[in-house]
């Protein structure tokens, strides 16, 4: 017979057991209906269609030529003395030096030389999700808040606040104005701390917006760098997207004001970049903190330890982004292709009478399905999501995940299948709508 | 006023203690061959560099894999999208069988139990964010990795208490070591949530013995608390006794089973290719853990610091290669085994004992007889005229937090033969001027004079240690 003794159950930290990590949301149970029945043209051509992963792959063909006619990126040369030694012992958290100038001149091409970058500034960390969760530490104590305007992008939720403690306060912003941010709007979200005893450290906003598709105004960005400087708080700018606007004009980086500015209050701002999505490399994971704060970006280089770029990836990307043929050509074509892929899905979706916010930057477009919503609730934009995903069957976001105040509205990525898989979506879109339209025609008629 | 954080601004980097500071000096003045001959010789990185040529040789038989092609096609675009937290399977498995093929393959692993991350060094933080927070401790003996401070600390809040071995058992754990340092952390208002060894032992350069083992998971079962065994150098046990994972000895006690169910989601092992295989610029680390909500955590958290794909593609197809690990392990042994004799020899003809050793990439050198008294202040005094004078960057025992003064850890893979040979020489002529008495004095442990010496030495020192408090 067996003899059961309870065992006392050994106990994790509290951040171990704790849901912070997110992976309950709804934007996860998307991607596990898609996991579960993935389309495929051949083999599952009525499958769930990917639309929720903002991912660019309208550029790969570049990047592989070029490590087609380029292979010493790939590889260390032959023979002795090779340099696969110096590459596999360099675990010096400054990063490579070559790799460094190329981040800081390929930031600057982006922006079209309107902003200089020191290489000495840049930090490297293992992809963008640990830039923001090194930044809030070196920037934040247990406790303290960040304000980020809302909607915003669901990791946020995990990369901010998981395991440092901090508490991500909404700036509210809604569609009377294109869900730009407002000095009104930042100030309400500053005494919300205060009224609960918390101290704001930094605005962190995402510029492209992600989900949004946006870039934020040359003046919106002026009335955040006087708050935070008002405030005496730090702002951080993830500027992922800056390669993905459809247009190099219509993308103003905060560096560009700052510089225009000769640098005045500047050692409160920090930038955050990654190659995930304009070069399509999410795997490689190259993420860098840039920084105008010198302490910042001493402590965010030892910091960096726990999350250094693999030198062997370094090495790839500093021989192919110090190639200035190959990066001016390739920011100029990825932007054309981004623009083309987005042009076609406002086309589908507006046929199909759905609006979306005006876009001009990322993977993914800001879709309005308010006037479809039963009831104008978080609820009603759940019941609205579930046919779509099961039925529809195309996996979308809804903007409840991105913590959207106003509900109806969905984020539709565009650049992470091929153009047939595109059009396929937006037949299934149409049809969805036509029988809408049809239901509440009958409806009507009956009443 | 704009404030950084305390993390920010504390000290728990650790980036002033002496272990950094002596890379400085070496910095300043780094030795080379043709171009610098009288620089300093940078002993005080422990890093493999004796087996390149065998990994560059399978580079040379294997030139697709750097350039993304898997059976002449290309595998860019999958790769290059690959940020998936479990990690590319194929790497896992290579990997668990290369972890396994080190021990003998006496135990074996699963490889839905590994969590990838960017290193050993993100290894460790995470599994002490996942057993523990501010408030809480883990006790480790002494010496140990001076980084550790950084690494288990900085962000976590989480504290170390130090489980004071010494030589006169030859710096193994003991039960009353063991509880020393529970009562160190009750005093200091500290739960105590794990141990964490590194086995084998930086910067011993021994291995656990089995009695070690079973004691630390008797302690552990008793208190019910973690163990995390970073088995870093596991690679690198060149001679007898051979390497015993903690891992094995669970096996062993299977037969405890029903009386400890749970010891096995209590333990956890941490692994990287950093020093077997000499690619810390690779990042590349595990950990394996048999505790699912451990793994699943761990497993999340490794967002923060995956390895690239790219790397974990080259790795896949070099670990997969079995021909290739079977040879590559072997001989890298030999070659340390082979240098390590180099080092003790040489030394012993300055007079000088070193910690007999069977594992790693350095050695514990005994130079208590060079000081000029028995304190860590000559401890420092010592290291400064061996950096400075004989123009050898070794590591002060004191930067491991070592409980006695006098001892030092010493690197011989990362330079080569003919510069441990020169740097050996520097020694032994540095030893002869200063030191005339101590390079004819053969001191052997055996010998009673040195066991009374020993005992007077260790009564002076703690008490010296009081008053300096470090």
């Amino acid at each position: 017979m067996a003899i059961e003794i309870e065992q006392p159950c050994v106990e994790l930290s509290n951040v171990a057991v704790s849901e912070t990590h997110g992976e309950d949301s709804p934007y996860f149970a998307g991607w596990k209906a898609y996991d579960e029945n993935p389309y495929d043209e051949l083999t599952n051509p009525s499958g769930v269609i990917q639309m929720g992963l903002a991912e660019n792959q309208v550029s790969f063909d570049m990047v592989e030529k070029y490590l087609e006619q380029h292979p010493e990126a790939s590889t260390w040369g032959k023979g002795a003395p090779g340099w696969f030694r110096e590459n596999a012992l360099f675990q010096d958290y400054h990063g490579l030096k070559s790799f460094r100038t190329a981040m800081a001149s390929f930031m600057q091409q982006i922006r079209g030389g309107r902003a200089k970058f020191d290489p000495d500034r840049v930090v490297l960390t293992a992809g963008a999700t640990a830039a923001n969760e090194l930044l809030t530490f070196i920037l934040a104590n247990p406790g303290d808040a960040l304000l980020v305007p809302t909607p915003y992008y669901p990791g946020f939720d995990r990369d901010l606040c998981w395991r440092t403690g901090v508490k991500i306060i909404p700036i509210h912003c809604d569609s009377s104005n294109n869900f730009q941010i407002t000095p009104k709007a930042l100030e309400a979200a500053y005494q919300q701390a205060v009224s609960t005893y918390t101290k704001v450290r930094a605005v962190l906003i995402t510029n492209p917006s992600n989900p949004l598709g946006a870039t934020i105004q040359r003046s919106v960005l002026e009335d955040i760098l006087e708050f935070v400087t008002r405030k005496n708080i730090h702002l951080v700018s993830d500027e992922i997207y800056s390669g993905s606007a459809f247009s190099a004009d219509e993308f103003v980086s905060v560096a560009e004001i700052l510089e225009a500015r000769d640098y005045k209050d500047a050692e409160r701002v920090h930038i955050v970049y990654s190659l995930s999505k304009d070069l399509g490399l999410p795997g490689f994971r190259v993420g860098t903190i840039y920084s105008y704060n010198d302490r910042v970006v001493t402590t965010a280089r030892r910091m960096s330890s726990f999350t250094l770029i693999s030198s062997q990836t370094q090495h790839l990307l500093a021989t192919m982004l110090s190639d200035e043929e190959f990066t001016e050509n390739y920011i100029k074509t990825n932007r054309e292709r981004l623009r083309k892929r987005y042009e076609m899905i406002i086309d589908g979706l507006t046929s199909s009478g759905i609006e979306c916010l005006k876009g001009n930057a990322g993977l993914f477009c800001w879709m309005n399905l308010s006037p479809l919503l039963e009831k104008p609730t978080r609820e009603g934009e759940l019941e609205l999501w579930n046919p779509i995903l099961h039925e529809v069957r195309l996996n979308i976001s809804p903007g409840s995940s991105c913590h959207c105040s106003e509900p109806g509205w969905f984020r539709v990525c565009f650049a992470n299948m091929s153009e047939q898989t595109l059009e396929v979506a937006l037949d299934r879109i149409r049809n969805f709508m036509h029988e809408r339209a049809s239901v509440n025609r009958s409806l009507f008629s009956n009443r | 006023m704009k404030l950084l954080s305390t993390k920010a601004t504390c000290n728990s980097h650790g980036q002033d203690s002496s272990y950094f500071l002596g890379w400085q000096e070496y910095e300043k003045n780094p030795y080379d061959q043709v171009m610098n001959p009288e620089g300093i010789i940078q002993m005080g990185l422990a890093e493999n560099q004796l087996s390149f040529d065998l990994l560059e040789s399978w580079l040379d038989k294997n030139p697709d894999v750097g350039g993304f092609k898997s059976a002449g096609k290309s595998i860019f675009r999958e790769l290059a999208l690959f940020q998936d937290y479990h990690g590319l399977p194929a790497f896992k498995n290579a990997l668990v069988d290369f972890m396994a093929e080190i021990r003998g393959n006496t135990v074996t692993f699963d490889p839905d139990h590994i969590v990838l991350t960017a290193g050993s060094t993100s290894a460790n933080e995470t599994l002490i964010f996942c057993l523990a927070e501010q408030g809480d401790a883990f006790l480790i003996p002494t010496p140990y990795y001076p980084a550790f401070d950084r690494d288990l600390k900085w962000r976590t809040g989480v504290e170390i208490v130090p489980i004071p071995c010494n030589s006169s058992n030859n710096f193994q754990i003991t039960e009353s070591a063991l509880q020393q340092a529970c009562e160190e952390a009750k005093k200091r208002n500290l739960r105590v949530k794990g141990v964490l060894v590194t086995n084998p032992s930086n910067p011993l350069g021994t291995t656990l013995s089995r009695d070690e083992l079973n004691l630390l998971i008797d302690f552990i079962n008793e208190k019910n608390i973690h163990l995390i065994s970073d088995e870093i150098y596991s690679g690198t046990v060149f001679s007898s006794p051979y390497f015993i994972s903690v891992m094995e000895i669970l096996k062993q006690r299977n037969y405890h089973k029903d009386s400890h169910p749970d010891v096995w989601d209590r333990v956890h092992v941490v692994y990287s290719l950093s020093k077997d295989l000499g690619l810390p610029g690779f990042r590349v680390g595990a950990i394996y853990s048999e505790n699912d909500t451990v793994t699943a955590a761990a497993t999340k958290m490794s967002s923060f610091g995956l390895i690239s794909s790219q790397t974990q593609y080259l790795l896949s197809a070099l670990l997969g290669d079995k021909k290739f690990t079977k040879k590559y392990i072997s001989k890298n042994k030999k070659r340390l085994k082979r240098r390590q004799s180099l080092l003790v020899s040489g030394l012993q003809k300055a007079g000088i004992n070193c910690l007999q050793s069977n594992a790693g990439l350095f050695c514990w050198v005994d130079m208590r007889h060079l000081l000029q008294t028995d304190t860590f202040e000559a401890e420092m005094e010592l290291w400064k005229k061996i950096v400075y004078e004989v123009r050898l960057n070794i590591s002060p025992g004191s930067s491991f937090h070592c409980s006695e003064p006098g001892w030092f850890r010493v690197c011989f893979a990362n330079l080569s033969q003919d510069t441990l040979n020169l740097a050996i020489k520097r020694l032994r002529s540095f030893v002869a001027e200063s030191f005339p008495a101590a390079a004819h004095h053969h001191q052997s442990r055996e010998s009673s004079k040195t066991r009374s010496l020993s005992k007077w030495v260790f009564g002076l020192s703690s008490r010296v240690r009081e008053q300096e408090e470090r």
